[in-house]
């Protein structure tokens, strides 16, 4: 695991467009009910464009960040090693269908204790217009050498 | 249509507003992999998973994760009234071939902010083996 990789910001993805489809998908595999989740006509009652994504969502986005991380070549990440420690999302405003999301990665943190070594990825979520609609923040155990 | 907005005013420190069973078997995870698009094996071969030095499938935490945020969601009638929701993954959630495993998440209210017209609601969350998610929060909008 290399230190330096601390402070690195990484170039955005390509623009991930939000589907009703995958939206109802996503929801179907968290075991969501809520109509919001569902239906375009309630969630256009509730005062939102079109479907409203379930909260951890913004998952589906990050994954091609951490996919960006694992690749970096200087990384030294053997991906069979990694333990997800925590995750975290911090929203600006929901993600709704139609929504065409770009993320951002930052290692904002590596530490070391004993082998192991804690990583920080931080995903800054935003819209078309260059908004912030979630940040996504994951930690992840990269176990040494046993 | 939608339940109301829980009012703020009426909540306590303490007091529980969700709580929920979610069976899940082999076949969820699989269904989760699609939509999620994790594919590690971990999370439906066994073989793998006991040649890493698993107890056995492990559920992908962010499936759990995403499991114990609904009761909430549920209870605030919008998953957009979620503002914030963070967790620690203390221990795995072992899902067997045949029984599965299954979820508890019992959320009571943890702190109230009336000026920013927001809740924490603190998540208690667990299967067969206890614990399985630390510090789970969930920050919302009852404005």
């Amino acid at each position: 695991m290399n230190p330096e990789l601390q402070g690195r910001i990484f170039a955005p993805t390509a623009p991930y467009l939000v589907g009703r489809e995958k939206v109802r998908e996503f929801a179907r595999a968290v075991f969501a009910t809520s109509p919001l989740n569902f239906d375009p006509a309630a969630a256009r009652a509730a005062g939102y464009g079109d479907l409203v994504a379930p909260p951890t969502f913004p998952v589906v986005v990050q994954e091609s960040t951490l996919a960006q991380l694992l690749a970096e070549p200087d990384a030294g990440i053997d991906f069979s090693r990694v333990v997800h420690g925590e995750q975290k999302f911090t929203y600006t405003r929901p993600i709704v269908a139609g929504d065409e999301l770009t993320a951002t990665l930052s290692i904002t943190s590596i530490k070391t204790l004993g082998g192991n070594a804690m990583v920080t990825a931080e995903s800054s979520i935003a819209d078309a217009a260059g908004d912030h609609v979630v940040t996504a923040v994951s930690t992840l155990v990269v176990r040494g050498d046993a | 249509m939608s339940a109301a907005t829980p009012a703020l005013d009426a909540l306590a420190p303490g007091q529980v507003v969700a709580q929920a069973e979610f069976a899940i078997g082999r076949d969820s995870l699989v269904r989760y992999a699609g939509a999620s698009g994790d594919f590690n094996p971990i999370h439906y071969r066994d073989d793998i998973a006991e040649g890493v030095g698993l107890p056995g499938v492990l559920a992908h935490g962010m499936l759990t994760m995403g499991i114990a945020v609904q009761p909430v969601v549920d209870w605030l009638g919008d998953p957009g009234r979620v503002i914030d929701y963070g967790v620690r993954f203390t221990r795995p959630v072992v899902v067997g071939p045949v029984d599965g495993a299954t979820i508890t998440v019992v959320a009571r209210v943890g702190m109230l902010d009336s000026e920013a017209g927001e809740a924490r609601i603190d998540l208690t969350v667990t299967a067969a083996a206890g614990t399985v998610l630390g510090k789970a929060q969930v920050r919302v909008s009852l404005g």
